[in-house]
């Protein structure tokens, strides 16, 4: 038990209407860690009890998913790969794409769906999309796995690989992915509470930008107007960059690394200031 | 003893109504007016969360200029009709909603009880849903587990302790959650209502674990319940909230009948029963409508010792109800119930038509000089639903003196509340 306070200045906690923009409290979320990882294993607990297949569904997604974009953007569409076989092509687009659309769509909707427990308890409310993020890099994970062991294959059937030095950036690019779906999320999330209209926006404008990013096709096919829009996307460099580190083709340098970085970390730190604004209140408006 | 909470000038102003409409032309309004320096134009509302009274603007106060000093080891009882700020001043020291005006400051962590089980999840099992929920309320792992086996003792589910909580019982699901929140180290304990669903032993369980917190572990408690009989069986203190003001802070007896005789006081002397009184129910049916009459039918707030009472009260039912039971209850100066009555000794459910119904009670007990109030409620005999209930309404007196004379009520003090009528035989047996 703590010795009583002598001053009756020294409080451990305040509570009060406002707070500065910038109290972000990374020292109490710190506190939360465990809650943290209390939230992404109750995510796949109560993932796997309610399915007969349980996590095979973590490949069974990418695979049906990768299967169709062969068939329609490859064969029917006959678009370019940049030589890159392509099952491993349209799989590395999938998995970025997955995880960061996941990360968002769950972020921008962290509001509504934990009404009930925002409402009777409290806690540094970004622990929950921070979780959101860990459990579905978690999925990411399993997905990785599987876009290796195709590329395994492939190499088994006579493929020759070409890994470049970039693909150390790897994990790095996909840390960036999390945190701009992440940032876009939470400013999505704040701005639902007031404004339902934005979560069906948000819906599906994820799945029409995804065709916005060089996802199903290379940025190497664009050229002129087209390629200077796609490339203003900082999600197209991440992709590009992940395929050039494992396949050695694509569009990305450390200066379209850095622009992406930048502009990820600009939506980040709004979108971390908007959600601490809104998370003070939005119990009495939701 | 050191303060441990000390809230000053707090306020909590809610807008009444949708939200929706205009939010967005209001937004800019509002922030246009905050950038200039001016005052928030939507915040000027001087009016009291009464919800007898209409309202005109549609921003309310729930809570307005709470002052407010909090012991180490306290046990609080918050008190007050529905609507008196009790949960949103819960809320805001929970930290679930942040106050319009003022500061509250604390001292050490926080644990609150708002809801039986907050983030329990169906699919995991009791051990799983004790870390996630300490982690929720704040803990570390270790902490968790330090106290793990206290936890599913106090709670005796030690059987189930691997099962999914959705297997559980309603009363094993509030024991663990009780338990969790009760056994981690929180410097103060929020507990609002959740003992409503646990069974009479556990009940008595948790107001003696938490007075043993407050007592010898010197943990400070705030508890919020409209049970009188288990806020003076816990609280050191009460405080008591009307329209989200302070109206008395003290000592638990007297804040309680202070409470009790303010509330039905209020309620006028013509009987009409407002809305606002009925606390929960189907919508099927209210009470609107009780008054005590005398043997003449005379309208009566005071009546002598050993003279005829009677209710007369009226039951507006919206639609043709089955299966029907109404009870009339008296109620002493502390909410306990001392009399309950059903109308008849079969306890027969039944029909009532569509319209509004009257009946008239006449109560054949003889109650000891004191003041009382009324009861009543209507409930699904079948399902135990609520149709209306109205708790504590219409205080009335008896007196001691007598209408016969040398038959008045001879003792300074009174003690119990009914005079039985026994037979006595004496037979002398030496």
């Amino acid at each position: 038990m703590d010795v009583p306070a002598e001053s009756p200045g020294d409080w451990d906690q305040i509570i009060e209407s406002k707070s500065g923009l910038l109290d972000l409290r990374l020292k109490e979320i710190w506190q939360y860690r465990d809650l943290l990882l209390m939230f992404v294993k109750r995510d796949f607990i109560s993932f796997y009890k309610q399915t007969i297949l349980g996590p095979i569904w973590f490949f069974i997604q990418p695979i049906f998913t990768m299967g169709v974009y062969v068939f329609v953007f490859g064969n029917l569409a006959g678009l370019s790969t940049d030589g890159i076989p392509q099952p491993l092509f349209y799989l590395t687009g999938i998995t970025a794409w997955t995880y960061f659309s996941d990360c968002l769509t769950k972020t921008s909707r962290v509001f509504q769906d934990n009404v009930a427990i925002f409402g009777k308890v409290y806690f540094p409310r970004i622990i929950m999309p921070l979780s959101i993020v860990v459990s579905n890099l978690v999925r990411f994970g399993v997905q990785f796995l599987l876009l290796i062991i195709v590329y395994i294959f492939f190499i088994l059937t006579g493929w020759k690989p070409h890994i470049t030095s970039y693909v150390f950036l790897y994990p790095i690019l996909v840390a960036v992915l999390a945190l701009l779906g992440l940032g876009i999320g939470m400013i999505v999330s704040a701005l639902t509470t007031k404004y339902r209209d934005l979560a069906l926006l948000v819906q599906f404008s994820v799945q029409l930008l995804m065709y916005g990013t060089a996802v199903v096709y290379p940025l190497s096919s664009l050229s002129g107007k087209w390629y200077s829009i796609i490339a203003a996307n900082p999600l197209s460099f991440i992709v590009e960059g992940m395929r050039l580190g494992l396949f050695g083709e694509g569009v990305f340098d450390l200066s379209k690394f850095a622009y992406s970085l930048l502009i990820t970390l600009v939506i980040l730190f709004a979108g971390v200031i908007i959600f601490n604004k809104v998370e003070k209140s939005f119990v009495d408006t939701v | 003893m050191s303060i441990v909470i000390k809230i000053e000038n707090l306020s909590k102003a809610y807008q009444l109504g949708q939200f929706s409409t205009g939010t967005l032309s209001r937004d800019i309004e509002r922030w246009w007016a905050l950038t200039r320096g001016k005052d928030d134009p939507f915040l000027k509302i001087t009016e009291d969360n009464d919800r007898s009274v209409a309202g005109i603007s549609d921003m309310v106060w729930s809570l307005r200029d709470i002052n407010l000093s909090i012991e180490q080891g306290d046990r609080l009882g918050i008190i007050g009709r529905n609507g008196a700020g009790k949960s949103t001043l819960l809320k805001i020291l929970s930290r679930v909603t942040s106050p319009t005006n003022g500061t509250i400051k604390l001292k050490g962590r926080i644990a609150s009880l708002l809801e039986v089980g907050t983030g329990f999840h169906p699919e995991l099992t009791g051990r799983e849903n004790i870390f996630l929920n300490g982690a929720i309320l704040g803990m570390r792992k270790y902490e968790v587990q330090r106290c793990f086996d206290e936890i599913v003792n106090f709670a005796a589910i030690e059987r189930f302790i691997d099962t999914p909580v959705k297997r559980y019982s309603s009363g094993m699901y509030v024991r663990l959650a009780f338990s969790v929140a009760a056994h981690l180290e929180s410097e103060v304990l929020i507990v609002d209502e959740v003992l409503a669903v646990g069974d009479a032993e556990f009940q008595k369980k948790c107001i003696g674990k938490m007075t043993d917190l407050g007592q010898g572990g010197g943990r400070t408690i705030i508890f919020v319940s409209h049970n009188m009989s288990s806020i003076r069986a816990l609280c050191s203190s009460a405080l008591y909230l009307k329209n989200g003001k302070v109206m008395e802070h003290g000592e638990t007896d007297h804040i309680i009948s202070s409470y009790l005789s303010d509330g039905s006081d209020s309620s006028t002397l013509d009987g009409t029963i407002p809305e606002y009184l009925s606390i929960h129910g189907t919508g099927e049916g209210r009470f609107t409508y009780l008054v005590p009459i005398g043997g003449d039918g005379e309208i009566k707030r005071e009546f002598l010792f050993q003279e005829m009472l009677k209710v007369k009260f009226q039951f507006q039912a919206f639609q043709d109800i089955n299966d029907v039971v109404i009870c009339l209850y008296i109620v002493n100066m502390f909410g306990q119930i001392i009399i309950k009555d059903l109308g008849s000794t079969d306890f027969k459910p039944r029909l009532i038509e569509k319209g509004v119904h009257e009946i008239v009670v006449s109560i054949d007990e003889t109650l000891l000089p004191g003041d009382y109030s009324f009861g009543l409620s209507a409930s699904h005999f079948q399902s135990g639903s609520d149709i209306d209930f109205i708790d504590n309404f219409m205080r009335f007196k008896i007196r001691k003196e007598s209408a016969e004379k040398g038959k008045d009520y001879p003792w300074a003090t009174v003690q119990g509340y009914l005079q039985p009528r026994s037979n006595w035989k004496k037979i002398k047996l030496k």
